[in-house]
């Protein structure tokens, strides 16, 4: 049996997660392409193929329906399609733009009405198609895709974190953010980044999304009571990364 | 000279986002000739209105995932003019020490896993594994390097999280920044010898030339990769600064009904930025190991070669080292310690630029009185290159028609071209009219 044929898609986003799999260095870079067959990667490579492919790595949100025929051929020929990053497992970033509705009109102006800008609301993947599992983050942990890869190649379900980054940062001992009378969405974040912006000095944006079933209204009377934003603020707060988590759990 | 070629690159491979190539010759008449970008619209200068000021350069660094860092440092400089902060000294250096980790970073990737396919005659870097392993393990080398030496200052390379409006959020220790000194200094046989590398296939880098204007960042004391004045050079030798805050004087962007992007131009039909631009405008102040290296590859101001830009970024690792080097050793010296982040002392709107590794960045904002963004515009430079591309195609295929060139051999050659301006396609804040020819 050859090597399981893994292969890398991009559609909505900054392709900085793809630029994350090349930060991996020498020695781990080299003994994973031992076990799996790059196959696709349009990004690094011109080499293309029509073949099944074991493992699929979709990278960005789904944002025109002109991109649903090309998601469907992924998942036709994919044993298992991952949602590579925050843009395609929620939205992402993309998402934000979901609650405007001008957004158009203020980067286009007179010519937003061009077919060719067709952009509908910015969705995850899995609103065209069947997704298996999701690399959350923005980035990806780069580490969490190599542990969600081997997993896979071992044939074992990857375990996903499903507790708050504030687990990690506990354990990292990073002093807490409202303790440096800053604002932070941790508590409600879905862990597995290892809680690395608090440790550098920066609130948490939930750039993985919610936990299942977050306590929005706590995270709210949170920001409000002891950050001191307005309640606008704090309603609008929870938008940048997890517009899309927000309409699901309302 | 009775070529005929139908060119039709889809989603062109080996740069970031979406680019298509059209050239039609039928009987050696050039009918066509375009270089189009279908990249989805992503809305990035809309996303940030209502936004906090500590937020928006979160926001707008996802607009690219390899220049993120430049993302964010020209937008926290934006917001800083627009906020009256001026930051320390200390994170000013700390700063400088990021942009050139990204510059050498995202050179590394390009020179070694993106460009070094086409030279050495395979589709991507991963038959190269077999045929050229020592080049390979070399590139991933340095490529960790590059991560580890960003990383350390920025927090991580992708979307860097210390360097917020009024400061760092976060600083290394003394002795962070004494190992990282050692590490640059372990590199430099490597460096050495990526360098050779692209000597070696110097000879291979195609002959072509289209004098253009040349715009970067440019200042009296460094190679102005971090800050500077707008200059412009024309062929001619003659440069022209402007202050950053007059950007949109010299970027002028415009509409035409056949391209595929908003379009820039100054004062000829089409100017570049990135890597050579920046040779171009400033090479009295490359720091002289990276002189050297320069003269060792041929390369001369006004370099007029579009694909010399990879050699031009071979120069500039260089230099991106031993800058780096000079400024390790100074805050070595003065010691570093956590400051406290500068407060806004006005509401206003300001305007940042930075040299990314493609070129010069703009970004502006304007802040009400809460420190809410309530407008943003960016631009970015492969918005900027692309008018630069199409007028290359448009003496390029002409050109290579004479030459009596194959379809393939023309294929090859335009997709060279457009991959040694390392496009970064995804940055597509406000790009219009997409034709589509088939």
């Amino acid at each position: 049996m050859g090597k399981p044929k893994v292969a890398f898609f991009d559609f909505t986003c900054c392709e900085g997660c793809q630029i994350e799999f090349t930060n991996y260095g020498d020695a781990a870079f080299l003994e994973l392409i031992k076990h799996v067959d790059v196959v696709e990667f349009r990004e690094a490579m011109s080499e293309k193929t029509t073949e099944p492919i074991d493992i699929a790595l979709v990278e960005g949100s789904f944002s025109r329906e002109a991109d649903r025929a090309r998601l469907e051929s992924i998942r036709e020929r994919a044993a298992v399609v991952i949602a590579y990053g925050q843009c395609a497992a929620s939205g992402g970033i993309n998402a934000l733009k979901n609650h405007q509705d001008d957004y158009k009109q203020y980067v286009y102006g007179d010519d937003a009405g061009q077919p060719h800008l067709d952009s509908q609301d910015a969705r995850p993947i899995s609103a065209a198609i069947k997704v298996d599992y999701s690399a959350y983050g923005c980035p990806v942990n780069k580490y969490e895709v190599l542990q969600i890869v081997f997993h896979l190649l071992h044939g074992k379900a990857p375990v996903i974190p499903n507790y708050p980054v504030c687990v990690e940062c506990k354990r990292r001992e990073s002093v807490c953010r409202y303790a440096e009378g800053d604002h932070c969405m941790g508590m409600v974040a879905r862990a597995g980044c290892g809680a690395p912006c608090p440790a550098y000095g920066i609130p948490c944006e939930a750039c993985r999304g919610f936990v299942d079933h977050p306590n929005v209204p706590a995270l709210e009377r949170v920001l409000v009571q002891r950050a001191g934003f307005s309640q606008k603020r704090a309603v609008e707060k929870a938008l940048m990364f997890t517009a899309n988590d927000l309409e699901a759990t309302s | 000279m009775s070529t005929t070629a139908r060119i039709r690159v889809d989603h062109l491979t080996r740069v970031e986002g979406h680019g298509n190539i059209v050239v039609n010759v039928t009987d050696g008449v050039v009918e066509k000739c375009e270089w189009q970008v279908p990249e989805a619209p992503r809305f990035f200068e809309s996303m940030v209105r209502g936004r906090h000021y500590s937020e928006v350069a979160r926001i707008t660094s996802r607009i690219c995932g390899i220049c993120s860092v430049g993302h964010t440092l020209a937008s926290v400089k934006a917001t800083e003019d627009a906020l009256g902060i001026e930051v320390s000294s200390q994170s000013w250096k700390l700063r400088e020490l990021l942009k050139h980790a990204e510059n050498f970073d995202s050179h590394v990737l390009h020179i070694n896993i993106l460009v070094a396919p086409d030279l050495l005659g395979a589709p991507s870097v991963f038959p190269l594994v077999e045929t050229h392993a020592d080049v390979v393990a070399r590139a991933l080398r340095l490529k960790r390097l590059a991560h580890e030496w960003g990383s350390l200052i920025g927090g991580r390379t992708t979307h860097p999280m210390s360097v917020v409006p009024g400061g760092m959020a976060a600083v290394p220790t003394v002795k962070e920044l004494k190992a990282l000194r050692e590490q640059l200094l372990a590199a430099v046989p490597d460096l050495e010898a990526a360098v050779a590398t692209v000597a070696a296939l110097a000879p291979v880098v195609p002959v072509f030339d289209r004098p253009t204007e040349y715009i970067a960042l440019s200042n009296d004391q460094d190679y102005g990769l971090y800050d500077g004045d707008i200059q412009s050079l024309l062929p001619d030798g003659t440069t022209q600064r402007y202050p950053v805050a007059e950007y949109k004087q010299v970027t002028n962007e415009f509409v035409v009904p056949q391209s595929t992007a908003k379009y820039t131009k100054n004062k000829l039909d089409s100017y570049a930025a990135g890597a050579l631009a920046r040779f171009n405008n400033n090479y009295d102040r490359l720091h002289p190991e990276a002189k050297k290296v320069a003269e060792s590859l041929g390369m001369q101001p006004i370099c007029t070669n579009p694909y010399m830009n990879t050699v031009a970024q071979a120069v500039e690792i260089v230099s991106d080292v031993y800058e780096s080097l000079a400024l390790l050793d100074e805050l070595i010296a003065t010691g570093v310690e956590l400051e406290p982040l500068v407060e806004p002392t006005r509401y206003g709107s300001g305007a940042g630029a930075t040299e990314v590794p493609r070129g010069i960045l703009f970004h502006e904002y304007e802040y009400d009185d809460a420190g809410t963004c309530v407008s943003g515009n960016c631009i970015i430079p492969t918005n900027q290159n692309h008018n630069n591309i199409q007028y290359d195609f448009e003496k390029l295929v002409p050109e290579l028609v004479a030459q009596d060139k194959s379809e393939k051999e023309m294929e090859l050659a335009l997709e060279m071209l457009v991959r040694s301006y390392d496009p970064c396609i995804s940055c597509s804040t406000h790009y219009v009219d997409v034709k589509f020819v088939r």
